[in-house]
């Protein structure tokens, strides 16, 4: 690895962890698509800014485009407020409109500005260590690696200082409210720095792909912890990882970097949506089965206990009667045998004592609902325990 | 510029059709909370584009637009699997699957630029959009299209309206609910797709909604507001292809998305029954005739305690109550509520009787 191959390393994972912060914020609260609308309309921003500074790197462009960002909270909040439209359609119609003022901005001053919409979207972290930051004649570094590390360091300080504040106003806004804390205080204090990361990370990695890293890492760590602390450290984990593999994705398909990191942020989620402990799609899936299974077996018992007649307690008789496909009746009927529920003779179902002490406390259940009466069902069977 | 111009004509046409249609499945986007769901998707279409063209490395459109249906198909269902099967929330899975498709394509689009094989000049207008590379094909595509889908809104015109406004009740009258959302959804998903040749990936999304926000402040009938975002999305296709052919360095997707904007705001402000203007203006209104009732109300309980109500008072007894103006007493004046002779006042007998039933005759509404 040379020198600059660290450094476009050292700037991506930096770039993640500061868009992994605000993101899970963003993911928690519901906010995740306005991640999405700040990074179109700083655009306008970013083109005023570069008319006026020359410098994609200056302060006041970074301050311009974050401004645009809380612009565009603001005016979607006042839509909304207004009842014309939902929040949802507030946010669509804001920052497109923005985005097209920015692009036509742009497209009319062709001449005068070396500002592509195309850098802006995607970015171009390869080119970020050749933009140095001179410092009394001495190289300090790309200048991008020192802004999104300033930027970092800013939010890094914001979430130790109002972590508790954040955390509140984030799971209970009336709690916070009356404790003291501002939640519109938070709110918009959350909405800046989530506006000034997407400008800070843009020309890194491209306005869109700052959505992907805010809120990819931080949706992966949410299907694994309901800890805050858990998930923002995970989230950060994730971010960095892509960050990296990315990277070297890119450098071996001789691809765009942002899009190889988002593409790596995307099999981190894909792994996680699918095999999350407890709330993978698999796992879900399983547990539904698993579910409908004991309800067919509850089902099973019922029929077993209303019926003396040998004729309707055929296993045969099973199938026909409630309508069972073989393969559900056949584990219906394991499942009962195993949890010694039912004994079989000559074809003939019955329930043993287990199994009508069992379906006595179910029915009961069923009709008074009391958690009580099921504490020793529980833990045979899934049904019970939500 | 020239009016007549063959292939201004094409393009033009070819923005009306597109704008009428995404304006008529924009407003169903729009009346079930969806409106993010146009932007998601079309996002997600842009792998489909890449991948279409590595697999056939034609530069056909039809097969590209082939392959952003699949992919933005792939995309929706995606989101629906995220907010049923996990505890993550609708914004959370459009913003990832935008997200994280948009990344993946750029990676493909990337890559396929830096192939050896010269075709692949012209995918990136997929981003942005290109109206001016519209041919008649195109057109007569989206004509196709608009058709069919104008068919099928018709055929399914009740269950749809049902499904939007109460799907439970669908579901008890035995409709196939999953069906008709996934049919609607497909179409809506369609009508995308179309459009990222005319105004790209970036800015689909306004193009689906901005006629639709735009149709539902003038009317509460489902039918009318379809039929005027078809309207108001034709005109904004038309109008930016004009301003943009009529200006150098101007591409037409973001002045069509522009036009849209300027019709939103427009019916935003000036729209009679729940536009702004209007809105504020009642609100004066309702002000203006409390503070002339309190200020009756205020007489009144001056006057009850004479004998003779038309006892003429001193207006300097007014002064230190709010809702007192010179223009409040020459409107109660003006109702014949009082008379007014010099600096002194007097109440009517009108006025006594409308400020002594003022709080309880409310249905009356005389104000």
């Amino acid at each position: 690895m040379n020198n600059a191959q660290i450094e476009i390393q050292i700037i991506a994972s930096l770039v993640a962890i500061a868009c992994a912060i605000p993101g899970t914020f963003l993911v928690l609260r519901k906010m995740a698509m306005i991640s999405d609308a700040i990074s179109h309309s700083i655009l306008p921003g970013i083109v005023i800014g570069f008319f006026i500074t020359q410098d994609l790197n200056s302060p006041l462009l970074l301050f311009l485009a974050a401004f645009t960002g809380i612009i565009t909270v603001v005016l979607v909040e006042y839509i909304q407020k207004t009842g014309l439209v939902k929040e949802d359609t507030a946010i669509g119609l804001v920052f497109p409109i923005l985005f097209s003022i920015g692009v036509i901005m742009i497209a009319k001053n062709a001449n005068d500005i070396h500002l592509d919409v195309d850098a802006v979207l995607l970015g171009e972290l390869a080119f970020a260590p050749f933009d140095r930051l001179i410092w009394f004649g001495t190289d300090v570094g790309p200048k991008s690696l020192w802004l999104i590390g300033g930027i970092l360091l800013v939010t890094v300080t914001l979430l130790i200082a109002f972590f508790k504040e954040l955390k509140i106003s984030t799971f209970d806004e009336g709690l916070s409210a009356s404790l003291g804390f501002s939640p519109i205080l938070i709110h918009y204090g959350l909405m800046s720095v989530s506006s000034v990361t997407t400008v800070g990370a843009f020309e890194a990695i491209g306005a869109i792909l700052v959505v992907a890293l805010m809120i990819a890492p931080a949706a992966s760590a949410y299907l694994l912890t309901t800890d805050l602390k858990k998930m923002l450290f995970l989230a950060v984990i994730f971010g960095v990882f892509s960050a990296i593999s990315g990277y070297w994705l890119a450098h071996f398909l001789d691809a765009s970097i942002a899009g190889s990191i988002t593409t790596m942020l995307g099999l981190v989620f894909l792994t996680v949506y699918l095999f999350a402990p407890s709330k993978g799609v698999i796992a879900v899936m399983y547990r539904e089965k698993q579910q409908r299974l004991e309800v067919s077996l509850l089902t099973f018992l019922l029929h077993l206990k209303n019926h003396d007649e040998l004729e309707e307690r055929h296993v045969n008789h099973l199938r026909e009667h409630i309508n069972w496909q073989k393969v559900r009746a056949k584990s219906v009927l394991d499942l009962a045998l195993k949890n010694n529920m039912i004994s079989v003779e000559n074809n003939i179902v019955s329930l043993t004592n287990k199994g009508e002490t069992f379906t006595s406390k179910a029915i009961d259940y069923i009709i008074t609902n009391e958690d009580d009466q099921i504490e020793d069902m529980k833990d045979d069977f899934f049904l019970f325990r939500g | 510029m020239d009016f007549t111009d063959y292939t201004f004509q094409v393009i033009a046409i070819g923005t009306a059709i597109l704008g009428a249609v995404c304006g008529m499945l924009g407003s169903f986007a729009v009346l079930r909370k969806q409106s993010l769901l146009g932007d998601a998707i079309s996002h997600a279409a842009l792998p489909g584009i890449a991948i279409a063209f590595l697999i056939t490395g034609a530069k056909d459109s039809n097969i590209l637009l082939l392959g952003a249906l699949v992919s933005g198909l792939v995309g929706t269902f995606w989101i629906r699997g995220i907010i049923t099967k996990t505890h993550l929330k609708s914004d959370t899975a459009l913003g990832l699957i935008l997200s994280l498709f948009f990344g993946f394509g750029m990676l493909l689009l990337t890559f396929i630029q830096k192939q050896p094989n010269a075709n692949q000049a012209g995918l990136d207008k997929y981003l942005f959009g290109q109206a001016a590379t519209l041919l008649i094909e195109d057109v007569w595509l989206m004509g196709i299209v608009t058709t069919a889908c104008l068919f099928v809104l018709l055929l399914f015109w009740k269950e749809f309206k049902l499904l939007l406004f109460d799907s439970d009740y669908t579901k008890t009258l035995g409709f196939n609910t999953k069906f008709i959302d996934i049919l609607i959804t497909s179409f809506i998903v369609l009508a995308i797709v179309l459009g990222l040749q005319t105004v790209g990936v970036v800015l689909m999304s306004a193009m689906l909604l901005a006629p639709a926000a735009a149709a539902r402040q003038w009317t509460n009938s489902l039918g009318t507001m379809v039929f005027l975002a078809a309207i108001f999305g034709a005109f904004s296709g038309v109008f930016g292809t004009v301003i943009s052919a009529s200006q150098n360095n101007l591409s037409t997707g973001p002045v069509i998305v522009i036009v849209a904007g300027i019709f939103v705001i427009f019916s935003f402000i000036f729209s009679p029954s729940r536009g702004l203007l209007f809105k504020q203006i009642r609100f004066m209104k309702n002000r203006r005739d409390l503070e002339l009732h309190k200020t009756l109300a205020f007489m009144y309980g001056i006057a009850e305690t004479h004998e003779n109500i038309s006892h003429p008072h001193t207006i300097k007894l007014l002064n230190h109550f709010q809702g007192f103006t010179k223009k409040t007493l020459k409107e109660l004046e003006e109702k014949n509520y009082i008379k007014i002779s010099g600096t002194e006042w007097s109440l009517t007998q009108e006025g006594f009787d409308t400020a002594s039933n003022l709080y309880n005759q409310q249905s009356k509404n005389d104000e």
